[in-house]
């Protein structure tokens, strides 16, 4: 059962990711990366990250694509889409595709030769991923990156702030 | 244990069904381009017929909202964990947690003070 929805989940990963680099409408794009996002929320899911899949959903398929929408939004209210740009291939695009695709082909067939390396821990003996982990973790042995991260969210603030009120 | 999240997929397939079931209800109850009048489809009198087709204007507002949102999204997230070890982790976590709060409560009173959270300025 699990196997069957982790494969469900991917396979929907997998076209939804297609459908993003491939659909002429940006709006398309963004609604098939929340899909795609939610699959992988389904995949974090089936390796016992409760709260790393609840947050990819609320933060990324929820406050992340609602900005995407809005500067996607943004960026065609003056304009149609692009016409001149689709249709040509950057210059090397398909050689180095096929490299990058091939070095990620390479590392699925390795992961599934050794299988020790990626194997989701039992359901029964680990709480690896649930949120008093993360919480203990993150309060304790990543406190320095925590407190900064509020620093990097301040700026993000001001930031914003700036840019969007300076005329 | 995955029929624990059953609720949750149900919740997802009946939001689906609400999306779908608007946008359905929408394109059936509202009439098609073809069917509303000339008249209607035309520039008001005297004036120009576009040549290239513009967009609606979109206020830089929405990037502002989405933005701050997004920040204080994440901001937000970071209180689940907190939240559930708070007993255990005591007077350690209220002080860290107070930190992480005071350094983004500085960039909140400085998007109030610039009326970031104002919509007509």
């Amino acid at each position: 059962m699990a196997n069957l929805i982790a494969i469900l989940a991917g396979v929907l990963c997998l076209f939804m990711g297609v459908v993003v680099i491939s659909a002429k409408n940006p709006m398309h794009a963004v609604i098939a990366l929340v899909a795609n996002f939610v699959g992988l929320g389904v995949l974090f899911l089936l390796l016992h990250a409760e709260f790393l899949a609840v947050i990819e959903v609320i933060v990324y398929a929820g406050a992340v694509m609602v900005l995407f929408l809005f500067v996607v939004a943004l960026l065609m209210a003056g304009t149609r889409a692009p016409q001149e740009s689709r249709g040509k291939n950057l210059p090397g695009q398909v050689p180095l595709a096929l490299a990058v695709t091939g070095v990620f082909a390479a590392l699925v067939v390795f992961a599934l030769a050794v299988r020790t390396v990626l194997v989701a821990p039992p359901p029964s003996t680990t709480d690896f991923g649930s949120i008093t982990n993360f919480g203990r973790a993150l309060f304790t042995t990543y406190l320095l990156p925590f407190e900064l991260t509020a620093l990097v969210l301040l700026a993000a603030v001001i930031g914003v702030v700036f840019l969007a009120r300076e005329r | 244990m995955l029929t624990l999240y059953l609720p949750i997929v149900i919740y997802f397939t009946i939001s689906l069904l609400v999306c779908f079931g608007i946008m359905g209800a929408s394109r059936v109850i509202g009439r098609p381009k073809r069917q509303q009048s000339v008249a209607k489809l035309q520039p008001y009198e005297s004036g120009i017929v576009p040549e290239v087709q513009l967009g609606p204007k979109f206020s830089i507002k929405f990037y502002l909202v989405a933005m701050l949102f997004l920040i204080f999204d994440v901001e937000a997230v970071s209180f689940y964990p907190w939240a559930v070890l708070m007993r255990q982790l005591r007077l350690y976590g209220l002080a860290e947690m107070g930190l992480f709060i005071l350094v983004l409560g500085i960039g909140y009173a400085y998007v109030w003070k610039r009326g970031g959270f104002q919509w007509d300025r």
